[in-house]
């Protein structure tokens, strides 16, 4: 008898499917109330960094260069006050296997599907992490399939996701494309329990553990190098796993007093399921589309616990525009002669601002860079926004229009990070985790308390503001 | 005709806009959800007719025979003004003087 592959059926057998394709039972990690143990499923399911640090050295993923601006970091100084400019230095991630930092997250989650003895692997994305997993893949001989959503409905697809399709392609992975919605999902599912592969999610205990080596050598890249641990790390953020391995690998590495900055592009108003506005977006991820859901809700992706949890270790919130983003990558080009691809630059377009607040001697990191190509670059997706009729011009950032222009900052100093109200995103983490729970126990605090590295009193606030009892 | 054993691109409706998640946007609902993949074709076929491929990974997938050994035509866009226009004001903030231009 065949099996029921309607829609309906499929998503039904999620939990099953999950757990057959992970190899995790995240249930042992469930608490009583509304948490979960999460140190000890990064404990019992992950990697010792050691570990990881031989298994992503075997395939030539990490120990990527670390650069220091010199011309960024005095163009900065230009627009700050006296004695203020903190040195900008980037962590060139792009020189890793597949093109970013993704590889890291990849190589730990192929690694344990071939020991598990999985004869492929699946990962559903639009990103770089479906060419990182395709690479690694590649390396140990298992099959690989990427799911992404790629086109709206008229058949028009993003450059950059058509770009990292073909790159899927070029390491030999099989491509399936969706049109725009979250049901891909549905497609992905089914992928799974029709081939029995590995669920290479971007969002288990290995994959963010991963990214647990990018924050440790940055701290000891820094300690060889300057003597001392950076003031400041900053992530572009989206789906939080980048923010969340790269601070846990700092602390790993004793750096207990580097901030951790999170940067997104702002997308707000853009409806990200929406195939009108699919196309007139010039950044498909670390946008806040990604950024702000993920971190209020992490456990919205595709693993029943996400290992991504941002506000844990989130000391600030920038945004910057598309415009923003745009400039710095030429700029990065022309002035520092390296051309990288523009979304890994988000945080890069957030440093040039935020390094004018701090002093001279301070040291600011961008832990990421990935590669640039046809379709991911610059020229081609600012050709592809005018197709689609966004507007570009220079102007005031602050005036950009989502989805109906980009303005480039006619003068450098009107790029300027936007700070999030980061209590705003923990009360919503504390609503979206707590109002389904008729009551809370001091164990829920607690767990609150850790989810969004705040105080007793703030939660018991939130608490209170929502009705909840205790 | 498409020769059995071609490389084809082929398409697929998943949902019909009336089965898609109720969550959605209204102008995502009024549009189907489309799978494409691509694989070699196991019968001969014609554009456009239903035939189904084998994938790399070996999966058999039918659905509407659209593009014939497909290739990648993204490029590097046109030209972009914009773009030398913030090498120069970069390079004059920093510099200064035209030499550096």
């Amino acid at each position: 008898m065949s099996k029921d592959y309607s829609y309906e059926a499929v998503m039904s057998r999620k939990p099953q499917i999950m757990k057959d394709s992970v190899g995790i039972d995240y249930a042992t990690f469930e608490a009583e109330g509304i948490g979960f143990d999460y140190e000890r499923m990064m404990k019992e399911t992950g990697y010792t960094l050691a570990e990881m640090q031989e298994i992503q050295g075997q395939t030539g993923v990490g120990n990527t260069p670390l650069l220091e601006m010199k011309n960024l970091t005095n163009l900065a100084r230009k627009y700050a006050p006296a004695g203020k400019g903190a040195r900008i230095f980037i962590k060139d991630e792009a020189a890793n296997p597949s093109g970013s930092f993704k590889a890291r997250r990849a190589a730990n989650a192929v690694y344990h599907a071939k020991k598990l003895g999985y004869k492929g692997v699946i990962a559903a994305t639009s990103g770089n992490y479906g060419a990182a997993v395709a690479s690694q893949a590649a390396m140990h001989g298992l099959k690989c399939i990427v799911v992404q959503e790629c086109y709206d409905s008229r058949y028009v697809g993003q450059p950059e996701i058509i770009e990292k399709a073909r790159k899927c392609e070029a390491y030999g992975a099989e491509v399936v494309q969706t049109s725009v919605g979250p049901e891909l999902f549905y497609v992905f599912l089914k992928l799974l329990e029709e081939t029995g592969y590995f669920n290479a999610s971007l969002y288990t205990p290995f994959g963010i553990a991963g990214v647990e080596t990018l924050g440790y050598e940055i701290a000891m890249q820094f300690r060889e190098k300057e003597g001392r641990d950076p003031d400041a790390v900053i992530c572009t953020n989206a789906g939080g796993g980048n923010l969340t391995g790269t601070a846990r690998g700092l602390i790993k590495a004793g750096a207990e007093n580097t901030r951790i900055i999170g940067a997104s592009v702002d997308l707000t108003g853009l409806h990200m399921a929406s195939d009108e506005q699919f196309n007139r977006k010039s950044f498909t991820t670390g946008h806040t589309g990604f950024g702000v859901p993920f971190a209020t809700n992490p456990d919205r992706s595709d693993v029943p616990r996400s290992a991504a949890r941002p506000l844990r270790y989130m000391d600030r919130y920038v945004l910057v525009n598309q415009g923003e983003v745009f400039l710095m990558t030429e700029l990065l080009a022309q002035m520092e002669g390296l051309e990288r691809g523009p979304a890994g630059n988000t945080a890069l377009a957030a440093a040039f601002s935020v390094a004018q607040e701090m002093k001279e001697d301070q040291i600011i990191v961008v832990q990421e860079t990935e590669y640039t190509g046809a379709g991911k670059h610059i020229n081609a997706q600012l050709t592809f926004a005018r197709e689609n009729g966004i507007e570009i011009f220079f102007g005031d950032p602050k005036q950009e229009e989502k989805g109906k222009n980009i303005i480039l900052p006619e003068d450098l100093s009107l790029l300027k990070a936007q700070e999030v109200d980061l209590n705003k995103l923990r009360k919503s983490l504390v609503k979206n985790a707590a109002s389904q729970a008729e009551k809370i126990s001091d164990e829920d605090i607690q767990y609150l308390m850790t989810e969004t590295k705040s105080s007793r009193e703030f939660i018991e606030e939130q608490l209170q503001n929502l009705g909840i009892n205790r | 005709m498409i020769k059995k054993g071609t490389w084809v691109k082929i398409q697929d409706t998943i949902l019909e806009s009336g089965q898609r998640a109720p969550q959605l946007p209204e102008d995502t609902k009024k549009v189907p959800l489309i799978m494409w993949a691509k694989g070699y074709l196991q019968e001969d076929a014609e554009m456009n007719s239903v035939a189904t491929v084998k994938t790399l990974t070996g999966r058999l997938v039918t659905g509407k025979v659209m593009e014939v050994e497909p290739s990648y035509k993204h490029d590097f866009g046109d030209f972009v003004p914009e773009l030398l226009q913030i090498g120069k004001m970069g390079r004059k903030a920093l510099w200064g003087g035209e030499d550096h231009e």
